[in-house]
């Protein structure tokens, strides 16, 4: 089913019976297609509706393929704060990002350390929910604290509320110029707490990543006169923990950390840890994974492990949780199982929003 | 304004449910004598008053939960309190309610600047969480007007902004954990020291509830490192047009100043009488507020200045001191204390597009003359957030009624342009009434569905933001 408009899905969602499968581009889903489930695609939710780049903000349908409002705003020299990662190559799947699979699955890169996640940059959205209401929240002001906040519930719901169809965004000026300090040596204990004291001072650190391989790397952006003098400062404020170089084109290091680059291809399961930065070293030490990314200044902890590996067994309790990204893990569930507390809201939410259990159903239980 | 009426059951029964309190709290953590919840009948919002049934003062997670879930048992209203400096009536009591304050709750319980964050209980007031880290070289960002007063629990449930939302975002940017007790007593830990909470955005959804779903009592707050340096510039036009166009071009050069404050000409008289800051006599100013080292403040400055000349400004005026730093900012801070040294004021919240600055203020304007009330703009300008005062007389009758209605036509004209009632104060009941203006009945029923699964029996700050036609049915469950 392919509607063209929010009327047409509305029937669609009202009359629907059998479970729905939402896809957008198809490129960031976690879960594989089952024939027995029908197809909802949200392309038909296609265009910009709004862009003021005086206001910084931006309005468009949840079809709008990503790359098609990055070259808009890239016109206007400007972007979407939360560094929009693609995953499709990674997940093996082909196929264009939308801006509705951006925010169903909350997807943010390297930058969410000092720009926010994809759900803080949102400032409104439209969506159908699971019986054909047709609902919007917030709008396309930054500002806005009218009513409850189901802007920022709805980013990250995996299409478990609702049908998106229309998405708003504050955005951010791009930078002129950008530099990266680059370490090599650490280990994960090191690099953590380098990557801790950059996070730390006053020179606006918008990227802090560990790749075991490559080394550690922290990024500055800004007006070419500021980044200058900021990577000379951070270097000297880092020079305890060694001598490090400051390249100026690391466009391609930080797109390979965003798009997960380094697991593309290689055999094992992929698992995502969101964690206390700190925790990072130990865990990284229990997990003993195949290959490894610290993003987040240690806060995001990407790990290959070997295939059908549950790894939420190994760590035992866990300080923050852990996604099955990719792989079967053991007959793992995708998801966190939740406290007994948050799983009884997580089911009454869903039960209002999607009382027949049609949207996208089983997944994030 | 409307309220419901109180349970008449629950009225009488106050000897018994004070006893019971007693029993479950520490004799000086309830009030119950009149002259001692009077401090308690009305928030900032001073223009409506009720005086409620008992004022309890919990001091732990535990003695909240005891509360609550005897509250719940006999389906006694809750209205939670932060420090009572809503400008929306957002703890507003009904007669028949118990208010927990969490004025109490103070503690710092945990402090860690490598992951960089803070734990606090949250009756902590917004200031003395950044006093709590400032001499480690950190702050917490969030800094609503109010920030000397008003508690951590009050800007979660309003989703609080300030001046300097414009770079680090308001309250739900910066929360990434809390300990929240649900009306039956259910403690639920959403979120940590750690950048999302996983599941569903939970934490979203609790940030800016305006006490609808629960009591946050502990909350994990983002600290960020102190900026190098800051520095404001002030410059004054000779047209809110002018001014406007102004801060578009900033933006539009890549520049994200902290800040953009814009008075207009009856504030900038207000506050001159006032503060005597040495403001320009002009039609509209702008704050505009740039951080960083000396060089980068230097060349920021130096971009803004350019763009500023382009719309021939009465005054372009640049700070070389904290001193001159102060004084450009000592007439913006000025401002309602100016206003309220005039007359009584209420003070608007709506949100435009930048887009629609000239045209609001025009309208505002005309509006201003039909009634017969003076009204002046401070302005969140790099956001939209409008701060209309509308000045009027409390002790004439009738005024206060038309000052409403000014406001309520002012707050439409923000929904009409594409904007929204309320930026950062919140509903409350001062806007509650108007949300059928800004929502569909579709739209409003989704929230209420969501209170539905926090508090079934609506017990919790029921009566607030949303119109009570639309709640009825549930509150009389």
């Amino acid at each position: 089913m392919q509607p063209q408009n929010e009327a047409e899905l509305s029937l669609i969602l009202a009359t629907a019976t059998e479970p729905l499968d939402i896809i957008g581009g198809g490129t960031r889903t976690l879960f594989d297609a089952t024939e027995s489930v029908k197809p909802l695609y949200t392309n038909g939710f296609s265009g910009v509706q709004l862009y003021e780049p005086g206001a910084l903000t931006l309005v468009a349908g949840s079809g709008t393929l990503v790359e098609d409002v990055a070259a808009l705003l890239t016109s206007e020299k400007q972007r979407l704060p939360f560094e929009v990662p693609d995953y499709a190559a990674v997940l093996g799947r082909k196929g264009h990002s939308t801006l509705g699979g951006v925010v169903a699955t909350n997807a943010s890169g390297p930058r969410r350390v000092q720009a926010g996640a994809c759900r803080d940059s949102m400032i409104g959205v439209r969506f159908i929910d699971g019986a054909g209401n047709i609902v919007k929240n917030g709008g396309r002001v930054m500002k806005n604290v009218t009513g409850l906040d189901l802007v920022k519930l709805l980013a990250g719901s995996y299409g478990t509320l609702g049908v998106l169809t229309e998405v708003g965004f504050k955005l951010l000026p791009a930078p002129e110029s950008s530099r990266t300090l680059h370490f090599v040596g650490f280990n994960a204990a090191e690099a953590v707490v380098a990557m801790a004291a950059g996070l730390g001072s006053p020179f606006e650190v918008t990227g802090a990543a560990y790749v075991p391989e490559r080394g550690t790397f922290l990024r500055i952006e800004g007006f070419e006169v500021a980044v200058v003098y900021r990577a000379a400062a951070l270097q000297k404020h880092l020079m305890r923990f060694g001598s490090s170089e400051i390249l100026i084109d690391a466009e391609q290091v930080w797109r390979d950390i965003r798009d997960l680059t380094p697991f593309v291809g290689k055999k094992g399961d992929l698992w995502r840890l969101s964690v206390k930065p700190s925790d990072a070293p130990e865990i990284t030490e229990k997990l003993a994974p195949l290959q490894l990314i610290l993003d987040w200044g240690g806060g995001l902890l990407w790990a290959l492990m070997p295939e059908n590996t549950d790894l939420r067994t190994i760590l035992g309790k866990l300080n923050g949780h852990a996604t099955l990204f990719r792989g079967k893990g053991g007959g793992a569930p995708i998801f966190q199982p939740e406290s007994m507390e948050v799983a009884t809201l997580t089911r009454g939410l869903r039960a209002k929003f999607d009382p027949k259990n049609i949207l996208n159903s089983g997944r994030m239980a | 304004m409307e309220m419901p009426k109180a349970n008449n059951i629950i009225l009488q029964g106050k000897p018994e449910i004070v006893l019971r309190l007693l029993e479950i709290l520490p004799a000086d953590a309830v009030l119950h004598d009149p002259n001692d919840t009077r401090p308690y009948e009305c928030d900032a919002l001073a223009a409506y008053t009720c005086q409620p049934l008992a004022v309890v003062l919990p001091r732990t997670t535990e003695e909240v939960v005891a509360v609550l879930r005897f509250c719940h048992e006999r389906a006694i209203p809750v209205v939670p309190r932060g420090s009572g400096t809503s400008l929306a009536g957002g703890s507003l009591p009904t007669a028949d309610s118990v208010v927990l304050s969490v004025a109490r709750m103070v503690d710092v319980l945990e402090t860690d600047y490598p992951n960089r964050f803070i734990r606090v209980q949250t009756g902590r007031t917004n200031l003395s969480v950044t006093a709590a880290v400032e001499d480690d070289g950190f702050f917490y960002a969030p800094d609503p007007s109010s920030q000397l007063a008003c508690a951590i629990a009050g800007n979660i449930a309003m989703n609080s902004g300030g001046a300097h939302c414009l770079k680090y975002g308001v309250t739900t940017n910066n929360l990434l954990g809390v300990t929240l007790v649900q009306m039956d007593g259910t403690i639920v830990n959403i979120g940590g020291p750690f950048m999302d909470a996983g599941g569903l955005d939970l934490l979203g959804i609790i940030c800016g509830s305006e006490g609808q779903l629960g009591v946050v009592t502990e909350a994990t707050l983002r600290i960020l490192p102190k900026p190098e340096g800051a520095r404001p510039v002030l410059i004054g036009f000779d047209a809110n047009e002018v001014a406007g166009a102004c801060v578009s071009d900033i933006i539009k050069a890549g520049i994200l100043p902290v800040a953009i404050e814009f008075m207009d000409r009856p504030c900038i008289l207000a506050t001159e009488n006032y503060a005597k800051a040495g403001y320009p006599d002009c039609e509209a100013l702008l704050i505009v507020e740039v951080e960083g080292s000396a060089a980068e403040i230097d060349l920021q400055i130096a971009l803004i200045k350019d763009i500023a000349m382009h719309h021939n400004p009465v005054e372009f005026r640049e700070s070389k001191s904290d001193e001159e730093n102060r004084k450009i900012w000592l007439g913006r801070k000025s401002a309602f204390g100016a206003m309220g040294n005039i007359a009584d004021y209420i003070c608007l919240d709506g949100t435009i597009p930048v887009s629609a600055l000239p045209l609001v203020l025009r309208r505002i304007g005309e509006l201003s003359k039909n009634y017969g009330l003076q009204v002046a703009n401070v302005f969140h300008a790099g956001d939209g957030n409008m701060h209309p005062l509308i000045l009027y007389n409390a002790n004439k009758p009738g005024d206060l009624e038309l000052c409403e209605a000014l406001g309520n036509d002012i707050l439409r004209m923000c929904v009409e342009v594409g904007g929204c009632l309320t930026g950062e104060h919140g509903v409350g009941v001062e806007k509650r009434d108007l949300m059928n203006v800004q929502f569909a009945p579709a739209d409003l029923e989704a929230q209420l569905n969501v209170k539905d699964v926090f508090d079934p029996k609506w017990l919790l700050n029921a009566a607030k933001v949303f119109p009570l036609e639309a709640s009825a049915s549930r509150r009389a469950q």
